[in-house]
């Protein structure tokens, strides 16, 4: 009884589900198999990172749930919603609506401030915070009126935070998120995406290939090859602060 | 960058075109024309009189100056052609019994010259036996000096007198109503009882004669034999007309050339400086292996002279061909024996050398950025791009904006130099578009001015000499006439100081319903009770203002010399002339009431039958019939008109389509990253082509109405160029004229956009996020 209710509880905390997933790329003559069949969970509140060398598949596996790439077999599931079925247009509306995406060049507008380039998200979403509140949540209340161009890597790549959050997506996808940072300012980063899963219990996925960022998950899932190589889980998360590298 | 490539040789193919039509026409006309003037032996003066004794031709060969002189009898003619049921005027001129003309002499295109001892053997003009459909052997009737007679054509010729034959004082040529009739000295004397006489002298001069020496001697030569003023080659009809038509032929080839060629290297300089800087890094690795400057320099350059170099080689095929066709539409109205092509190297040269130069000029500066940066700088990736808040929204405009929008603002304000060169880019485009359809308009406004609203009548009949006005009741009298009103015309000198114009003196009968004077307000001239008005184009030949004395020396009949004051300078369209007031006028010649021809209105059933009798009236030496003179012109004008108005939409489509698609692109490519994080973030298609197309439409949209302003400017520049005095074009731009140059940039834009928007379906959204800028 109580195993049913732990599964249907599950059910319900289940955000993406994935099951046998594969992805190969043509490049010109070659076929390079990004991903050979990955199965994964992603839970609500939950902070995952995944783990693994590059070429190991975990960027292709972040654009896949992010519905920025299709899979070529398998099947992903965004709350009982098949993604691996959607169309173009449904998921455009479900990166404009369910998703926030943090990037390691931060993909910031140039020509708009911090807070314009928040309020590019905000001004599609449904239901999305103040810009301002959203740079609040990453400390940047004193940049607001800022160009890209005058921030530094670290503010720029906390406003890219606060626009993926603004929005209050159900997951935040982060791709790297310190990887063109030093470990410093790393840390602030770290520190706001934490922050943020905590205080709005939004799902977040972080890939990376630093092996102590792993400290800050739930569960560490390590990549290789294209598939799952292991699946570690952290009993207590270590505060970003606590991470040096 | 292929598509742009293609966008920038099709600029390039279009300079370089119209570069070479219009010099190699203009060439090819000059060399032909020269060469049959030679090789034809046209003359340097011409000198018109009543009658003189063939042994003034001694006198005047002793004239300083003069070299080959030669007589002849000419006369005007009615001719009555079966079948053709419309005045035709023929201009009869002999030819020496003894040979060829020795001065503008004829090219034989068919048959031969008319037999001396036949007195009915005619050669024609090649452009009047092709209107008629006239062969050799085919026959019409002249009216010659009263007597209706039968001509047999033996030779069809061209003269270098006659390369345009053209009506004196008419608007266009007429190759069905007026032809050019050669025949025998002998069999022309007779009929006009000149034997031993002449009325018509040509001549050549010596090198280095001075011709206003020589015109003025010839003048008091021939005074009192009823001269009417000699005149120099430059004032010979065909010659001016031809000369006319290379005026405009080099102002063509120096505007549309500049605005491609300028078009052009604009449009390279953004390709490249693009290029350059998405390149910065392979520079710097190139440097950092020790290429120099230099070497990288012409890395660059090489890359312009090749993006160049098809366009060159398409433009220069295509200029030629190009100038073949415009040169075969000049000779159906311009008659030589055969149209030399002549390509001057020195024209390719310069087209190779300018369109490079300017290519290479409109790209020093990135090539320079190319060069300078120092590899370590180079390989460095560029800093973020710097923006401000636009000065809209510092005005406080901006609160409203959505982010697309304020992102479009932003981009705009940012490279303003670039924006409002393609601005300048697109408007031009749609200037060159307004230039071509302003030729119809102001033809039309004219054609509507000049025969419309300010000839009403149905014909115009003209005497051999001054009437009695009584000729005037006499027409009113005959059936079909409903109205008809006398005008005098009197050719004269008209002299200010040292100023003098020859030219004729209208005059019209006080409150003209059939011709009223208009000026170019289209408000009616009231003619004064005494006293001269001039156009302000012969006002400023000759120096006069209102209220002057103009001397006015009678070239016919009693040759009065006479001070008349000048009352009015008014502003018309046509012609050089003066006008006065008809009774004024006969009081100033002295010869009573006099008329030199009737102009009438008449019921259209009976107008055919209304020409057969005046074909049949001695003293009527010719009539026209204002509608064909309309039509006629149209038929004239319509091939070169289409002809230049396709080749006006084809440049302004290239260009609009190449500043267009060009900066589409590199917008494209500037901002592709940040338009797929858009994508990213969750904005449809639709919406960030907003972003990308917004910016274009407002560059498209903000450069139609400047390019109005350019295109009224442009034509105000072509009129005023090409203002002579035989007409002066008005500078009128219909609103439909307007609507379609916008419309072909709207639909250039369009055609861009739209492969744009394609190209903006297929963003990598991977891709981009994988790589810093």
């Amino acid at each position: 009884m109580i195993d049913q209710n732990k599964e249907s509880n599950n059910q319900d905390n289940l955000v993406f589900e994935v099951r046998d997933l594969a992805k190969i790329y043509k490049m010109g003559e070659v076929e390079v198999h990004a991903l050979r069949g990955a199965n994964l969970e992603l839970f609500s509140k939950e902070l995952i990172v995944l783990l693994g060398p590059s070429g190991s598949g975990k960027s292709t596996l972040l654009n896949i749930l992010g519905g920025l790439d299709t899979a070529t077999s398998g099947f992903v599931s965004y709350r009982g919603r098949n993604l691996t079925a959607a169309t173009e247009t449904e998921l455009t509306e479900y990166r404009r609506f369910h998703v926030g995406f943090v990037f390691q060049f931060y993909n910031l507008i140039p020509s708009l401030t911090a807070l314009e380039n928040v309020a590019v998200v905000t001004e599609i979403a449904r239901d999305p915070m103040k810009p301002e509140d959203a740079l609040a949540l990453v400390g940047l209340t004193e940049r607001l009126d800022h160009f890209p161009a005058q921030l530094s890597g670290g503010e720029q790549q906390r406003v890219a935070i606060a626009r993926a959050i603004s929005k209050n997506p159900e997951v935040m996808l982060c791709d790297e998120p310190t990887g063109a940072l030093d470990s410093q300012t790393g840390v602030v980063v770290l520190e706001a995406l934490e922050r943020v899963n905590r205080e709005l219990g939004t799902a977040t996925a972080i890939i990376t290939h630093n092996v102590d960022i792993a400290a800050m998950a739930d569960r560490v899932i390590h990549l290789s090859n294209g598939r799952i190589s292991e699946v570690a889980v952290n009993k207590v998360r270590k505060s970003p602060s606590e991470i040096q590298w | 960058m292929k598509g742009q490539v293609f966008a920038i040789t099709l600029v390039v193919i279009s300079g370089v075109a119209t570069f070479i039509m219009f010099i190699t026409t203009m060439h090819s006309l000059d060399l032909t024309r020269n060469s049959f003037y030679r090789d034809y032996n046209f003359a340097d003066v011409f000198v018109n009189l009543k009658r003189a004794p063939e042994s003034l031709k001694e006198k005047i060969k002793e004239v300083p100056g003069v070299n080959q002189v030669e007589t002849r009898v000419s006369a005007y003619v009615k001719l009555d052609i079966s079948g053709f049921p419309e005045p035709v005027t023929g201009h009869i001129i002999s030819v020496p019994d003894d040979g060829p003309p020795l001065l503008n002499n004829l090219y034989i295109r068919k048959g031969r010259l008319a037999d001396p001892a036949k007195d009915n053997e005619v050669v024609i003009n090649e452009t009047f036996a092709h209107a008629h459909g006239f062969n050799l052997g085919d026959q019409f009737a002249a009216i010659i000096n009263g007597k209706w007679k039968k001509l047999t054509i033996t030779g069809i010729v061209l003269s270098p007198e006659f390369v345009l034959v053209m009506r004196p004082f008419a608007m266009s040529p007429d190759f069905k109503r007026y032809g050019i009739l050669w025949m025998s000295r002998k069999a022309v004397s007779k009929a006009y009882n000149m034997e031993g006489a002449f009325n018509d002298v040509v001549l050549t001069l010596e090198r280095g004669a001075k011709v206003n020496d020589v015109l003025r001697e010839l003048d008091n030569i021939v005074d009192r034999y009823g001269g009417f003023g000699a005149y120099a080659r430059k004032d010979q009809l065909s010659h001016r007309m031809l000369n006319e038509e290379f005026n405009m032929l080099r102002n063509m080839s120096k505007i549309f050339p500049t605005i491609f060629i300028c078009v052009a290297a604009f449009l390279l300089n953004v390709v490249m400086s693009r290029t350059i800087n998405t390149q910065r890094e392979q520079i710097a690795a190139l440097k950092a292996f020790g290429y120099d400057n230099f070497a990288i320099g012409v890395h660059y350059a090489q890359l312009v002279v090749l993006i160049i170099l098809a366009g060159l080689v398409i433009g220069i095929v295509a200029g030629i061909w190009l100038g073949g066709m415009l040169g075969g539409i000049y000779m159906e109205v311009y008659r030589f024996p055969s149209l030399a092509f002549i390509l001057k190297p020195w024209v390719i040269v310069a087209a190779i050398v300018i369109s490079i130069a300017s290519a290479l000029v409109g790209t020093l500066h990135s090539l320079w950025r190319a060069a300078k940066q120092p590899p370590a700088e180079a390989m460095r990736p560029e800093p973020p791009a710097k923006y401000q808040i636009t000065l809209l929204e510092k005005m406080g405009i901006g609160r409203a904006l959505s982010q697309p929008t304020r992102i479009i603002a932003r981009n705009i304000e940012r490279k303003p130099v670039r924006t409002l060169l393609s601005i300048i880019g697109i408007a031009v485009a749609c200037a060159t578009m307004i230039s071509s359809g302003f030729f119809k308009d102001s033809v039309d406004y004219m054609v509507n001015v000049q025969f419309v609203l300010s000839q009403k009548e149905d014909m115009a009949v003209g005497f051999i000499e001054p009437t009695s006005y009584r000729a005037l009741y006499e027409i009113k009298e005959m059936e079909g006439v409903h109205y008809a009103e006398a005008f005098r015309t009197v050719p004269v000198k008209l002299k200010f100081g040292r100023a003098s114009y020859k030219t004729v003196i209208n005059g019209i009968e006080p409150d003209s319903l059939l011709h009223p004077l208009l000026d170019t307000n289209l408000k009616p001239v009231v003619l004064p009770q005494e006293g001269i008005i001039i156009n302000d184009y012969l006002g400023e030949i000759l120096g006069v203002k209102a209220g002057d004395m103009l001397t006015v020396e009678a070239l016919e009949g009693s040759k009065t010399i006479r001070q008349v004051p000048v009352v009015a300078l008014v502003k018309l369209y046509l012609g050089v002339m003066g006008y006065m007031d008809m009774k004024a006028l006969n009081r100033l010649m002295k010869e009573g009431d006099a008329v030199s021809g009737i102009y009438l209105t008449a019921d259209s059933q009976y107008q055919e039958k209304l020409y057969r009798s005046f074909v049949n009236m001695p003293r009527v030496s010719g009539t026209i019939v204002r509608k064909n003179e309309i039509r006629n012109f149209y038929d004239v004008q319509a091939k070169g008109m289409l002809f230049f108005t396709f080749i006006a939409t084809l440049m302004a489509g290239s260009i609009s389509i190449g500043v267009v698609y060009n900066n589409a692109r590199i917008a494209l490519s500037e901002r592709s990253r940040e338009l797929s994080s858009l994508r990213v973030l969750g904005y449809t298609r639709g919406e960030i082509s907003y972003i990308l197309l917004g910016e274009l439409a407002f560059i498209v949209l903000a450069a139609i109405p400047l390019g109005f302003l350019i295109g009224y400017a442009l034509c105000g520049y072509i009129a005023a160029a090409l203002q002579s005095d035989l007409f002066r074009i008005p500078l009128v731009i219909e609103l439909k004229t307007f609507a379609l140059a916008a419309l072909v940039v709207l639909a250039s834009a369009l055609i861009s956009g739209l492969i744009v928007r394609h190209k903006l379906d297929h963003l990598d959204l991977v891709e981009v996020l994988k790589t810093r800028e």
